[in-house]
């Protein structure tokens, strides 16, 4: 789960670490009355969770309230990458010399959290860890410990940041740490940390990601979740459903259990000349209802021209599956797009009994499915 | 015959109480596995299937020599209960619990290298010798005995490829399903370096996924160190990039791997056929095997 920059920067804030004011808006005026409150020149920014908001015209710069105004309607209600903008920051402009980057996350590889320290800050630092991968420190820590604070000043005097803040900026990724290690963090980062004329830091940017599978134990971000709500309409439903669901361009629907059969089951599509509209995991252990749900969601994109439904049980059961579908066909008089299924592993053979064939196509093998239900997809095109 | 398990591991299921501790214990016990304890706090005395549970797994090892866990405790608390099984001496631990938060992995992961105990998981199928016993949730019946070894991250693309094996006569040494999580105990290498040490182990399949570098890993290992043939499959090829790769995550390593096209390229520079499809590699293994 992604914070907004203006949840983050409360968070980041309420920790010690120095941020710039601001105040958040949701219309022209509000947006001039913050600006004036503040003092040019602020920065007006949206609150949307996409990177490069910079360059797609999301982030204006302005000097006095007639710019103000003129960058609130522009931002205001655009499309940004998809992303409706609803809400900007409105932040004071900080006057600065150098950016820094900072950031913690969890190394896979080596399963434990790494700190991050660079001087190539304010850029985007994918590009700079690609092609030159020595101006990032990195600093691995022990999370039954946490962090050391010479493990801080060493990432900082590794990096290269100018002794005259060194400190300052050892202090923020230590509190950075923390924040991490406290509120369950997938990633935190701060792209750029600036640095004054008068050797102060200051975060101007942060981005924060909880670990989902964390969020029963951080009930305040949990609330930030459902405050942050945006973008895709399929997207929030799949949020709703508590789906793993992805929208791609296609019109072959895809349903299935586990990531990595699903993810199969899309390359195959592909493979016989198909294309997947989505991406939609049901998890171990469906029952019927959730199974009705995620042909609820499939049909409900209007790209979508048939649907393929993949269970290989093994903690999921076909008896539960073929319910599931039934419940969710039955309702229809005419079903809306044509449904192939495949259904192997655990209870496969209860679940053909049950499954009503005169709603579904069934077909024995993956190969089968994927081929039947990108046929189909291919008829409607056709029409 | 076998790697990890086989029908002497004496098993004690931590959270045997559960639905799907319940079903699954059940499961196991009627493929074979040989349960012998349960264990889950405040349930002590109780009996589940004729199983005695205990409420500690420490209980569970002195009373019933138990040597190896399987974990069915709800997210919240496995962490620590994957501890536990590690502080007990057992050989082996299998959790199977999907969303365990990743920082409490991590710290398992920590406690790991200080034991003896070999994890597999979280967030994974189990283990399954067939003919022998199986440990986790994998549906024991699609499984064949035979000289296959077959390792992934994903539990249903396991079934989904094992089942293409079976359906050609082809059966299985052992089958890990290694878990798809972040962080994990038993990796690929791992998991590798045990069917190469396996005689009877004469052909090997590996399915991995797009994130991570595991399979790169894998794949110089190979290079190195395995003989037996393998025979690999990828899945995500057409997954949009930056869809679940994380944002710090992909600058950590610097580098460009992670992606199936990186993937797969390692596997081939190392001498591993990727099947385009299940079938494919079902494929490849007929012919190392003929």
């Amino acid at each position: 789960m992604k914070l907004h920059e203006y949840q983050a920067k409360s968070v980041f804030a309420e920790a010690g670490i120095p941020t710039p004011d601001s105040e958040l808006a949701s219309d022209v005026d509000g947006v001039v009355a913050a600006a004036e409150e503040i003092g040019y020149p602020v920065a007006v920014k949206a609150q949307v969770q996409v990177g490069g908001r910079g360059k797609a015209g999301g982030i204006k710069l302005v000097d006095d309230a007639d710019e103000a105004r003129e960058a609130a309607e522009s931002i205001l209600g655009m499309d940004l990458k998809g992303y409706h903008v609803d809400r900007v920051l409105v932040e004071e402009a900080v006057d600065f010399v150098n950016e820094l980057y900072v950031g913690i996350t969890m190394d896979r590889g080596e399963g434990k959290p790494v700190a991050m320290v660079s001087t190539k800050g304010g850029v985007n630092i994918e590009e700079v860890a690609e092609e030159d991968p020595d101006a990032i420190a990195r600093e691995h820590i022990d999370p039954s410990f946490g962090m050391h604070p010479y493990q801080a000043r060493k990432a900082v005097y590794d990096a290269g940041v100018d002794q005259s803040v060194a400190r300052d900026v050892s202090s923020v990724l230590t509190t950075l740490y923390q924040l991490w290690d406290d509120k369950d963090g997938a990633d935190a980062e701060i792209n750029p940390l600036m640095v004054t004329a008068d050797d102060e830091v200051i975060a101007a940017d942060a981005v924060m990601n909880i670990d989902e599978d964390a969020l029963f134990r951080q009930p305040e971000l949990a609330e930030m979740e459902e405050e942050a709500a945006g973008g895709d309409e399929l997207e929030q439903k799949a949020d709703e459903y508590g789906f793993d669901y992805v929208r791609l361009d296609g019109n072959v629907g895809i349903i299935g259990n586990g990531a990595g059969l699903v993810m199969t089951t899309l390359d195959l599509v592909d493979y016989y000349g198909g294309e997947p509209a989505n991406f939609l995991d049901v998890g171990g252990g469906a029952k019927a209802a959730r199974i009705a749900n995620a042909l609820d969601m499939v049909f409900s994109d209007d790209n979508v021209d048939s649907v393929v439904f993949n269970i290989f049980g093994g903690i999921t059961r076909g008896d539960e599956v073929a319910r599931g579908i039934n419940e969710a066909l039955e309702q229809f008089d005419e079903i809306p797009k044509p449904v192939v299924v495949r259904l192997a592993g655990t209870n496969w053979e209860e679940g053909m009994e049950i499954l009503n064939e005169d709603l579904v196509t069934v077909e024995q093998t993956l190969e089968d499915a994927v081929q039947r239900a990108v046929e189909y997809a291919g008829e409607v095109n056709d029409q | 015959m076998s790697v990890l398990v086989d029908e002497d591991t004496r098993v004690v299921v931590q959270g045997i109480t559960g639905g799907e501790g319940k079903f699954h214990a059940e499961q196991m016990m009627e493929y074979g596995t040989n349960v012998v304890a349960g264990a889950v706090p405040g349930k002590g005395g109780q009996e589940v299937s004729g199983v005695p549970v205990y409420d500690t797994v420490h209980e569970a090892v002195d009373e019933e020599n138990a040597d190896t866990s399987v974990i069915f405790v709800p997210p919240a608390f496995a962490g620590d209960a994957v501890f536990e099984s590690l502080d007990s001496d057992l050989d082996l631990a299998v959790a199977i619990t999907e969303g365990i938060p990743t920082q409490d992995m991590a710290r398992v992961n920590k406690r790991l290298s200080e034991t003896d105990t070999r994890l597999i998981g979280p967030n994974c199928p189990g283990l399954i010798t067939p003919g022998e016993a199986k440990l986790g949730i994998l549906p024991g019946n699609i499984f064949a005995e035979g000289n296959v070894g077959l390792v992934s991250r994903s539990g249903t693309l396991t079934y989904q490829v094992v089942d293409s094996l079976t359906n050609r006569g082809i059966g299985q040494t052992t089958a890990i399903g290694i878990g798809g999580d972040p962080i994990i105990g038993t990796d690929f290498v791992d998991a590798l370096e045990l069917f190469e040490d396996d005689p009877d182990t004469d052909a090997i399949v590996m399915c991995g996924e797009i994130g991570g570098e595991d399979e790169e890993e894998a794949a110089a290992f190979i290079d190195d160190y395995v003989d037996t043939p393998v025979a690999g499959f990828i899945a995500g090829r057409t997954a949009p990039p930056g869809k679940r790769m994380g944002h710090a995550g992909a600058i950590v390593s610097g580098s460009g791997t992670g992606t199936a096209e990186s993937k797969i390229s390692a596997l081939n520079d190392a001498g591993v056929p990727v099947g385009d499809t299940p079938e494919e590699v079902a494929d490849h293994i007929e012919e190392f095997l003929s």
